[in-house]
């Protein structure tokens, strides 16, 4: 059986969850099938020349035959992208991504979202259901930009809310209640995707508590298939000077985050 | 209807190979193509050790293209001898490696590379004088007549029963000149062009986007430089050309020809669209079809100039 598809999909649904912010269903029977938490897809967001490289989005949701993201308008790319309508096609490369969120039974599991960041962790909340005793840790700038609580509600034990200036729920970083929580009881391990600056926070907190921990990291893509080794990340090597490199595409994009150097 | 080529002795089913770099060793590739229907593989820049390349970020987007700094990181040709070349013969397509002096860039780190591959059971090999992206060597050589034809000259010494390709950059005033050195330093045929060498920077930071602020420039930006280049390079010399250089389908593929490429390859266009070499062949096979041509060698330099 094939592992990775190229498909043209039909777009089912589209959603806008705030300003600036969308969420795609699309049509993808092959990849729904097969996709695991964690993976993404390469999407084709013109067939015109607009722009040339495909963009990588994480899958939000499986849903039977259908597949959602989610995304945020950034540049040229994720503005046509938010153009289109129920009933186009786009094209569709997935599911990519061989490292993925070890999903199995643990007692009790932390996972942490920053910003967009939290939409790649929706699978597999959604999938830990009746594994594991999840907290969703979720970081937000102000009250503005807080999304999907509801959803994470449905999926998971406990949401905690942050937003930085305290405009919602918590004032500060979701981290920080990650640490008090810790404290009592420390989970089996930490699940994370978001900004930089959290996750290497996240990451230096769970190596200081000995707790395993897999974040999802993000870098520029050629193509997204292990093909044009464009996508490097920094990993740990015996000798500290020695430089070597995997790649998100390929070995990521969920990493041990005691492999990685970011 | 015939699209076999024969170049530099290396039989192809058909005139499309895919370029260096763009589609690794394949194995990204062989989810989605029949690797055995291409006209050839050009593999990942390859040395004799494992080479680190650039800090990320080394791939970005341009106006119709790509700029790319990855720094010729590849594994070792050790690494390719043991995992991706006992697998990659299982297709039935001829090998080309790609292949350049390592973190020396040396003469003598070329030929001693050209020694391990003439030994192998591969097809031919590229040495590539043209990578924008590393300090050493490369593109020291590549810029002039006799740079090229030193080293070609030396590798050739080693390479006695591969056909030899000398993979040549644009960034010169006169591409004919280093064709030339290729040639009169006896190698079997060059391919053109490499990237060129470009800058983007990001207004908001004022900072280059790519880590080493300058980065390989290719995809369809640079298909009108590389069809005059293959043009003119194709005129100097007398050994076969490979053209490549923004070929995203089977129209791009023609044009190469009539300009007077032998065969061509297929570089960013594997990154946007897995299929796109395959793609390409039904698109050549298309055209020969509706301009009734039976022999594809029949285009070749056939285009007529004003
Ligand atoms: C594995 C992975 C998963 C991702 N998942 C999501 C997601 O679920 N939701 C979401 O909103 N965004 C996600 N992103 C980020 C998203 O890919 C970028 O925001 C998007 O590519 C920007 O494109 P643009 O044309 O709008 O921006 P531009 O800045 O105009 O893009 C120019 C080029 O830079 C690349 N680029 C720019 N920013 C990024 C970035 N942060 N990461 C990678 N490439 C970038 C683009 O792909 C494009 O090639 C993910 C990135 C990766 C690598
Ligand atoms: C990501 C990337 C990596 C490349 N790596 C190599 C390489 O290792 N050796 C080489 O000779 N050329 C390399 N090239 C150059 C291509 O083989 C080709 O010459 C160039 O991209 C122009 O063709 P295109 O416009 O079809 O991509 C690379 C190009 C890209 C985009
Ligand atoms: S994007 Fe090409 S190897 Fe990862």
């Amino acid at each position: 059986m094939a592992s990775k598809y190229k498909l043209d999909c039909e777009i089912l649904d589209t959603t806008k969850i705030i300003d600036g912010i969308y969420k795609f269903k699309i049509k993808a029977p092959e990849i729904a099938k097969i996709a695991k938490a964690g993976q993404f897809l390469e999407i084709q967001v013109s067939s015109t020349g607009e722009t040339f490289l495909r963009r990588p989005i994480s899958i939000y949701n499986i849903d039977k035959e259908a597949v959602e993201f989610i995304f945020q308008v950034k540049g040229k790319g994720t503005e046509i992208l938010s153009h289109k309508k129920v009933g186009d096609i786009i094209n569709v490369l997935g599911p990519l991504g061989n490292g993925t969120f070890t999903v199995k039974e643990y007692k009790k599991v932390a996972i942490i979202g920053g910003g967009i960041g939290t939409y790649p962790l929706y699978e597999l909340a959604k999938e830990l259901q009746g594994k594991a005793e999840t907290t969703m840790y979720m970081g937000f700038r102000n009250k503005g930009l807080v999304t999907l609580e509801k959803e994470f509600e449905e999926v998971t034990s406990r949401v905690v809310i942050t937003t930085d200036d305290g405009s919602y729920k918590e004032k500060g970083f979701a981290i920080n209640v990650l640490k008090e929580d810790c404290k009592t009881e420390k989970p089996d391990i930490i699940f994370a995707c978001g900004p930089l600056p959290m996750l290497k926070a996240v990451q230096e907190f769970a190596k200081s508590e000995n707790i395993p921990c897999e974040m999802s990291l993000e870098e520029r893509m050629g193509c997204g298939i292990g093909a044009c080794v464009g996508c490097n990340v920094r990993i740990v090597t015996e000798n500290p000077d020695e430089v070597k490199y995997n790649y998100v595409c390929k070995d990521g994009p969920v990493f041990d985050s005691t492999k990685v150097i970011i | 209807m015939r699209t076999e080529i024969d170049f530099c002795g290396i039989k192809m089913k058909n005139p499309v190979t895919v370029a260096s770099g763009t589609f690794g060793y394949g194995r990204g590739h062989s989810e989605f193509i029949d690797l055995s229907k291409l006209g050839a593989i050009i593999t990942k820049g390859t040395s004799l050790n494992p080479k680190t390349g650039n800090k990320p970020p080394r791939v970005c987007e341009t106006d119709s293209g790509m700029m790319n700094c990855i720094g010729l990181e590849n594994p070792g040709v050790d690494y390719f001898i043991n995992e991706d070349l006992p697998w990659l013969k299982q297709f039935n397509t001829p090998i080309i490696v790609n292949c350049f002096g390592g973190v020396e860039g040396t003469i003598e780190a070329y030929v001693e590379i050209c020694r391990v591959l003439n030994t192998l059971p591969i097809d031919g090999v590229e040495i590539n004088l043209s990578c924008p992206n590393v300090k050493a060597g490369c593109l020291a050589f590549g810029t002039t007549y006799e740079g090229v034809k030193e080293i070609t000259t030396a590798c050739r010494k080693v390479l006695t029963n591969k056909p030899l390709i000398v993979k040549l950059t644009p960034n010169v005033t006169d591409i004919t000149l280093p064709a030339k050195g290729a040639e009169d330093a006896g190698a079997d045929g060059i391919s053109l062009i490499n990237t060129l060498t470009a800058m983007k920077i990001d207004i908001e930071k004022r900072k280059p986007i790519l880590s080493i602020n300058t980065g390989g420039l290719s995809g369809p930006a640079i298909k009108p430089v590389a069809v005059r280049m293959v043009y003119q390079a194709s005129h100097a010399v007398k050994i076969p050309v490979m053209g490549l250089g923004g070929i995203m389908n089977g129209d791009d593929v023609i044009e190469f020809m009539l300009a007077g490429a032998k065969c061509i390859s297929m570089g960013s266009a594997n990154l946007v669209d897995p299929e796109s070499s395959i793609k390409a062949i039904a698109g050549v096979e298309d055209y020969l079809r509706r301009h009734n041509i039976d022999d594809i060698n029949s285009i070749i330099g056939a285009v007529e100039m004003n």
